[in-house]
């Protein structure tokens, strides 16, 4: 059992939590991610790892509330345990030979963005950051991750906060207005990754992207989180969960994450009369 | 006693096909104390005893047979446990027509003694009747290491424990067992019996840490700093394969072992349990093996209206055993032999809409001697499914060699090990699939036996 030490409600439906888990701690990196089960009878879910403090043996995760297992989550409070709470799980982020980054996140996916922001920066890396969301009340670690870049570009869909556009075309003028990147990092929506991909594709900039399929075990036996990349299977659970992005067969993947939609809605309808048997 | 010379096995109670195809309870009921005693009357008692050289755990079988024919069942228990720790679990998934039954004297004339079958009733009377305190073997004070938590793990730790070892087992899933929880399904092997075996090691001192990941979490030279003297990896062969024909990225494809960790470790059938499994209509089950077999009877009793078996050799090459085909075939399993997948159909939401087969016919014996399946030109036809399951084996997964030092594997990606189990680098030994390639629940049990008797030898040298 793990313990949740911290509890932050970053948005109406985003929270942040410390968890109380050494072993991941003692090893987690930027780009890694847990797996969690709430309770008994609760699925395992993936979450990237947000930030770690080894000496204070805990583990950040910041997650949307979206299902019944992240709502389960939610619930939770300061002092209360979390049933299993495994990692580090995947491969890290590797930057070697980086000079300049660009770090794009997109809604909660700005959770994971930060990690890697921070790594690179704190590599002396020469990073820009552009978050998007899709209006202002969702805005969520400005201040974090501010303080881990050289340029930080904060953009809504409504532009109701910051700049009025999609990352996309925040993307588009910093390259427009000259800036070439040894490495672009995407982490958001799907749809968001992908289009990313297509702005730096004919620059033939090197886009590195977090994938989110489905995942059961997150230790490589399942293939449940298996992603076509390059034309090749690759479990993102151990092969990933980065990826080039130019690569990645987006449209797969966004529809084999549509598989169990149906049954995720019941599940949640029934989760408002709490478990029966 | 009276000697019972029937030619065949006291037949074992089972649920109806038509009904249990509709449920996950176990599907074999087991003997009740009469016919396990009129069983036991059938060994001969033979001074040579072939049945015991064929049980890789070395089970006294005729004296705890003979000991079943008296009735004194505790005492039957006694000797099987001496060499077994998990005898409930052997009783049910050994392949024993393989094992002790394929070496029995009486099956030379009518049917082996149903060794299986009593040592599967002595391990469940024992289970029910015998409430004893558990021995607590006095410490040796030596500390061992078992990675993974199936069972080659669960039975070097039983042997070990014994012995007055210090254990502790690292399991990377939320629950111990290995292929016994996540892959054998409640029907075959009921998870609570399961759960009762690792219960007894836990009482007699086992200790279990659940969501450790060797080789992420710590590292093989990680255990070694933190004292433990002798390593076994018992992580088994848990990376599954895919074809690599056109198609398995659609939504409906499945590993096996994806679909039976979603049904049996995360229990997706049940109401009141998070993990979704989708009910599909009629399931290509791609494979011959008992996973194969396994997969399709899940998929049954979820409700689809077909499944099939598809397979590219015959019946009389596939590796399941015969019980498991002879139940899967009563339970409706529809049987396609000499046929091979050559492309899984998707509609325009990108699922499983069919899958084209070829059939095939059998050339000239390949390596393993099996006759080679060759594809018939032109034989492509399209099989009406909305789900594929593919249970074509598995592989160990790198995770642990790919982090540590001076560990060897070979081509396949198995672990080198000698008859002792141990491996290249000093103080690891190793058993189980993670060093024969996906094999038998009583093989690993077998080569986890070995690797206790190994690390011992090894940790009493060293401390000389």
């Amino acid at each position: 059992m793990y313990q949740i030490v911290k509890k932050r409600q970053l948005n109406q439906d985003v929270v942040l939590m410390e968890v109380k888990a050494p072993y991941v701690a003692a090893k987690a990196q930027a780009g890694q991610f847990i797996i969690f089960r709430v309770d008994e009878q609760g699925e395992r879910v993936p979450l990237t790892v947000a930030d770690y403090d080894r000496h204070a043996g805990t583990v950040t995760i910041i997650f949307q509330t979206v299902g019944n297992s992240t709502k389960e989550l939610a619930e939770l409070g300061e002092g209360d345990y979390i049933q299993d709470f495994v990692g580090p799980l995947g491969i890290a982020s590797h930057f070697d030979g980086v000079k300049k980054a660009c770090v794009i996140g997109g809604g909660v996916g700005c959770a994971i963005a930060y990690p890697q922001a921070k790594a690179l920066f704190n590599m002396g890396v020469d990073v820009d950051l552009i978050a998007g969301f899709r209006n202002k009340d969702i805005v969520i670690l400005e201040d974090e991750m501010k303080a881990v870049c050289n340029r930080f570009v904060l953009c809504t869909d409504d532009g109701s906060y910051g700049k009025k556009g999609f990352v996309t075309q925040a993307l588009q003028e910093l390259l427009d207005e000259g800036n070439r990147y040894d490495v672009v990092v995407a982490i958001g929506p799907i749809p968001m990754m992908k289009f990313v991909c297509e702005v730096t594709k004919p620059y033939n900039m090197k886009t590195m992207v977090s994938l989110n399929p489905i995942m059961i075990d997150g230790t490589g036996m399942c293939g449940g989180c298996r992603v076509t990349v390059g034309g090749e299977i690759k479990f993102a659970c151990v092969d990933g969960p980065d990826f080039d992005g130019h690569q990645v067969d987006f449209d797969e993947l966004m529809r084999r994450n549509s598989f169990y939609r149906e049954q995720e809605r019941s599940k949640e309808c029934r989760l408002i009369g709490g478990k029966g048997e | 006693m009276p000697r019972n010379m029937s030619l065949t096995k006291v037949p074992m109670p089972a649920q109806d096909p038509n009904v249990r195809n509709k449920n996950f309870e176990e599907v074999t009921l087991g003997y009740t104390p009469e016919m396990a005693m009129e069983e036991a009357g059938r060994c001969l008692h033979c001074p040579k005893m072939p049945c015991v050289s064929g049980c890789p755990v070395n089970i006294k079988i005729p004296d705890f047979i003979a000991k079943v024919a008296e009735g004194d069942f505790k005492a039957a228990y006694e000797i099987i446990s001496s060499t077994n720790s998990l005898p409930a679990i052997s009783g049910r998934v050994c392949p024993q027509e393989n094992q002790c039954e394929g070496k029995c004297v009486r099956g030379i004339k009518g049917e082996p003694v149903a060794i299986g079958r009593l040592e599967r009733f002595v391990a469940d009377w024992a289970m029910e009747n015998l409430h004893e305190e558990v021995k607590k073997p006095a410490p040796n004070g030596h500390k061992v290491a078992i990675i993974g938590a199936g069972p080659s793990g669960l039975t070097c730790a039983g042997d070990l424990i014994k012995q007055g070892y210090d254990v502790t087992i690292f399991e990377a899933f939320h629950k111990a067992g290995g292929v016994l929880v996540y892959g054998i399904p409640e029907f075959r092997l009921p998870k609570a019996i399961v759960q009762k075996e690792i219960d007894k090691l836990v009482a007699m001192g086992v200790k279990i840490e659940t969501d450790m990941v060797i080789g992420k979490v710590l590292s093989i030279d990680e255990l070694f700093d933190m004292g433990y003297e002798a390593i076994f990896i018992g992580s088994g062969a848990g990376l599954p394969g895919f074809m690599g024909i056109p198609g398995e990225g659609l939504v409906g494809v499945y590993s096996a072992n994806e679909f039976l960790t979603r049904i049996n470790l995360m229990k997706a059938y049940k109401e009141n349990y998070d993990t979704p499994i989708h009910r599909s209509r009629a399931v290509a089950v791609v494979g011959g093996g008992n996973v194969a077999m396994d997969a399709a009877r899940c998929a049954k009793r979820l409700g689809a209206e077909h499944v099939y078996i598809v397979y590219r050799r015959s019946e009389a090459e596939m590796p399941a055993r015969k019980e498991e085909i002879e139940h899967a075939k009563e339970e409706g399993i529809e049987f396609l032999l000499l046929t091979n997948p050559t492309k899984i159909l998707g509609d325009e939401k990108g699922w499983v809409c069919g899958m084209e087969c070829a059939k095939m016919e059998l050339g000239e014996p390949d390596a393993s001697g099996r006759r080679r399946p060759v594809k018939i030109e032109g034989s492509e036809f399209v099989l009406d499914v909305d789900a594929a399951i593919m249970a074509l084996g598995t592989s160990p997964n790198p995770l642990i060699r790919s982090t540590t030092k001076g560990l060897e594997a070979n081509k396949r990606g198995c672990l080198i090990a000698d008859d002792t189990m141990k491996t290249t680098r000093e103080g690891v030994y190793a058993g189980g699939d993670a060093v024969t390639g996906a094999a038998t629940v009583i093989l690993a049990m077998g080569a986890g036996k070995t690797a206790a008797q190994s690390m011992d030898r090894y940790i009493q040298e060293k401390n000389q």
